[in-house]
């Protein structure tokens, strides 16, 4: 069995599942539980300064979208940051990191963007033992109105401050989280590095709302009749996650900046995806929320499983393989040529592929009296829509031709070697292939 | 107190009320809606899907099952209603393991089709339960149409007649419309009254009236519809039945499946119908397993199906067959009957077996007799009061592809009526092509 161990940022669990900063981490009864139940660590939910605690609203806080048979596959919250005193918070951190000294403990901490607020509250969550600090700027509804969360998230210049302010007066690691609501989130990250920064995290969630009320014309969730955009999570971001830990695992900025990601891991296949694309672990919160804390061993086990059968010992082994071909689109090799293939032992006949590729497609699949569905290869220009929109797991595939063959869409020989768009005639800024 | 399975004799009571009651309700309770909207999102809305090509009357099942998922079972009922206007009996009744749940992909795929009789059922209940019509009639084209026969052909081609604004009278000689949904088909498939309901919605269209007790030939004649009506549709169905040529066959507790069926639809009180003890029905197709299933839910001990041909050859669906069979129902094949015992009375049935050389059946010697105070003929019906004039076709009344009789001015569909399977869906599906096909010829 392959050791799912983990040693993110000198900080060891473990595993690599973290509970992200997020309802099911809010209170001692719950995290006592979370590592009962075996996860490797915990993000605190995020600490505000001392004072009278921040408020939530008395209604529903989330939505959802769902797939066939209410399968939650989106999750939209207007939670705020803890709502629960600072100095109850800071207790139960402190007795639960003693009791469970082998698992991660980090503090969430969003407090405003000035100094003396950050250099009150640092040293209150180090005497817990907290083994870090994860600095949420990232939460983009409620706390962003007041010039937090997301707010701060959104320009790289408060990013690298703050973050400068925790190194000064904070001696363990200090994770950035950022948020999805922007345009270029390597521009944050080199911000978060900049500023000192041992890590950033992402995603934080992503403006939006769930869906209207088509007879109270409300946005959901509704509170009394209104609603306000909340951060959109689970299964349905993690393809946008994966997209931009990518981006800052490949960036020049940011290449080799320990990373822990978040974005819709529900099972441990994707796990293993974010950590390929150079995640040092992951946390998780939807899954949780929507399943409950047992899913912990479905993923370890899974994790464990997968490594067992790919070799790997150690989960540092799996941490960016799949970073150096992660490339720009100009760079992607334009002398493999594909054709669709349909294994009609598999085929049901049931005729999507045809009209999926006739409709909207290039008509690349023809079809019979007795519905035989064939695809033409002077037609295809293998651009899968066919194998996305079969229902039949491995019946069309994607078949590479060798070199030398003749497309027969294009009358023209398949290349060999590696050619790309920055040397391709048709390109007016093309160079000269050396 | 329930006398119980083993007393010998045709005897009423053999339950109590209440078992009664429990084996008659719903074969198939109806979905709820969440069941539904799973169900639904398994249909693969196939390109030209095959189980609209496999259903008689061309329901766009993809588009319902669509309408399904996206929360507006009304609208999917009118889809269904909108191609079958007795889409309610119909996903009760319909063999869909033949049709369009055969043809499904995922039949095909992993041996589970989409439930797409449960869901036309879904649907069409829907739009009963809002109770509206959603059909309109056309500006009055002051033509009549004479419909002889309230059964499934009937009713459809009434209801398109009305629709397109013409007015209709259909003389029906039992007590009440609906025919064999109403006389027929088994109990358990069409509860609470359905039949009439349905009838009762369909009339909401306006512009149809029913005469009962009026029997063609009897009342009125086909020369006389000719005259006062613009057209004519005969839908009288099969009335007749096939006669058992079997020594015994005339001894008390030998009757027609089709009449017990009848009663059991017609009873007031389940408790005061009798069925025997030892029931044998002769006959393979669905009145056979309609019949025996029956006789089993009203407490007959053993129940036995004879059928003189093998399995394959049954006229009830392979599904069918195991229903009957799941009821405690046997099953025996390659046998036909050769004498009824009884001194007065049923008592045993002495039964041949049969074996068939270049598809010629015929008796092999061996014999067996088995218990049976009660003998139900389910070896078919035949068309029995058709009017003098009309070309058959065989032993029905011959039709074109259009529904046109021999006679101008008369159209025929429906079990009468050649083409087609003896089906509630193809009844429908020639009625509603009939009317369209008068509606040309009227309105031409």
């Amino acid at each position: 069995m392959a050791d799912l161990k983990t040693n993110f940022l000198g900080i060891e669990s473990p595993n690599p599942y973290w509970l992200a900063s997020a309802p099911p981490t809010d209170k001692e009864y719950n995290v006592r539980r979370a590592f009962e139940a075996g996860w490797g660590g915990v993000v605190w939910k995020t600490l505000g300064s001392e004072g009278p605690p921040v408020v939530n609203v008395n209604g529903p806080r989330y939505g959802a979208i769902y797939g066939a048979d209410r399968r939650l596959l989106g999750l939209n919250n207007i939670e705020l940051i803890t709502d629960r005193p600072l100095e109850v918070n800071l207790e139960e951190m402190a007795r639960v990191k003693a009791d469970y000294p082998d698992r991660a403990l980090i503090a969430s901490i969003m407090v405003p963007c000035e100094e003396e607020a950050w250099k009150a509250i640092l040293p209150r969550v180090e005497e817990t033992g907290a083994d870090g600090i994860e600095l949420n700027f990232g939460c983009p509804h409620g706390m962003s109105e007041r010039g937090m969360g997301s707010a701060v998230g959104q320009v790289p210049e408060y990013i690298e401050m703050v973050t400068r302010w925790c190194k000064k007066y904070y001696d363990r690691p200090v994770i950035v989280k950022l948020t999805p609501n922007i345009t270029d989130v390597r521009k944050p990250a080199a911000a978060a590095r900049n500023g000192g920064a041992d890590a950033v995290s992402l995603i934080n969630t992503i403006n939006s709302i769930t869906n209207v009320n088509l007879d109270t014309f409300s946005p959901e969730p509704s509170i009394d009749g209104k609603g306000s955009h909340g951060g959109y999570c689970g299964p349905a971001v993690k393809p946008i996650a994966l997209s931009m830990v990518s981006e800052i695992a490949r960036a020049e900025a940011t290449h080799g900046m320990p990373i822990s990601g978040i974005g819709g891991v529900t099972t441990w296949r994707d796990a293993a995806e974010f950590m390929a694309l150079g995640c040092g672990n992951v946390q998780v919160c939807t899954a949780a929320m929507t399943y409950g804390f047992k899913i912990i061993d479905e993923l370890t086990a899974g994790l464990s499983k997968w490594m067992d059968e790919k070799g790997f010992k150690d989960v540092s082994e799996v941490v960016g393989l799949a970073v150096p071909n992660v490339t720009d689109w100009q760079y992607l090799n334009l002398n493999y040529v594909a054709k669709a293939k349909i294994d009609q032992d598999q085929c049901i006949k049931c005729g999507r592929c045809y009209a999926a590729c006739e409709d909207t497609s290039h008509q690349a699949i023809s079809m019979s009296e007795d519905r035989v569905f064939e695809v033409m290869d002077d037609e295809c220009v293998a651009c899968n829509l066919c194998v996305d929109v079969c229902p039949v797991d491995g019946c069309i595939s994607m078949e590479p031709m060798s070199a030398g063959e003749v497309d027969p869409r294009t009358g023209l020989e398949v290349q060999p070697g590696y050619a790309n768009w920055t040397t391709h005639p048709n390109n007016p800024m093309a160079k000269a292939a050396e | 107190m329930a006398q119980g399975q083993m007393v010998p004799g045709i005897v009423s009571g053999r339950l109590s009320s209440d078992e009664l009651t429990s084996n008659f309700t719903d074969l198939h309770p109806p979905l709820a809606p969440h069941e539904a909207a799973v169900a639904a999102d398994r249909c693969y809305f196939c390109y030209d899907a095959p189980c609209v090509t496999a259903c008689p009357t061309d329901i766009d099942i993809p588009l319902f099952m669509r309408q399904i998922q996206a929360g507006q079972p009304e609208a999917a009922g009118e889809t269904i209603l909108a191609q079958n206007i007795l889409g309610g009996m119909c996903a009760r009744v319909c063999p869909t393991e033949t049709l369009c749940e055969e043809a499904c992909v995922r039949e095909t795929a992993e041996g589970a089709p989409v439930e797409i009789g449960r869901l036309q059922r879904y649907a069409t209940d829907s739009v009963m339960v809002a109770g509206d019509h959603p059909f309109d009639r056309a500006a009055p084209t002051g033509k009549s149409i004479a419909v002889v026969g309230a059964g499934p052909a009937g009713l459809a081609c009434a209801h398109r007649l009305a629709m397109l604004g013409h007015d209709v009278v259909i003389h029906e000689g039992k007590p009440k419309p609906g025919g064999l949904n109403e006389y027929g088909i088994a109990a358990y498939k069409s509860t609470n009254d359905f039949a009439q309901a349905e009838v009762d919605w369909l009339m909401k269209i306006g512009g149809i009236s029913i005469e009962t007790g009026s029997v063609l030939g009897e009342g009125v004649s086909l020369d006389g519809l000719v005259e006062n009506y613009d057209a004519v549709f005969l839908s009288i169905g099969l009335a007749g039945v096939n006669a058992l040529r079997t020594q015994g066959a005339d001894l008390d507790g030998v009757r027609h499946a089709v009449e017990f069926i009848s009663d059991v639809r017609q009873a007031s009180d389940l408790g005061h119908l009798p069925v025997g003890r030892n029931v044998v029905v002769i006959g393979g197709g669905m009145t056979a397993v309609d019949a025996a299933v029956k006789s089993k839910l009203l407490g007959a001990e053993h129940v036995t199906i004879a059928y003189r041909r093998d399995r394959d050859a049954m006229g009830a669906s392979r599904y069918e067959q195991d229903l009957a069979a799941s009821h405690g129902v046997k099953i025996m094949t390659n046998v036909q009957p050769v004498t009824v015992h009884g001194n007065g009375a049923a008592a045993e049935i002495e039964l041949e077996y049969t074996a068939s050389h270049d598809g010629q059946l015929s008796g092999t010697g061996e014999k067996i007799r088995v218990p049976a105070d009660q003998v139900l003929k389910a070896i078919g019906q035949t068309l029995e009061g058709a009017p003098e004039g009309l070309a058959l076709d065989g032993n029905k009344i011959a039709v074109d592809e259009a529904g046109r009789t021999s006679l101008s001015g008369v159209w025929a569909g429906g079990d009468c009526a050649s083409g087609g399977e003896d089906l509630t869906v193809t009844a429908v599906a020639e009625g509603r092509d009939a009317a369209m096909d008068i509606h040309a010829s009227l309105t031409a």
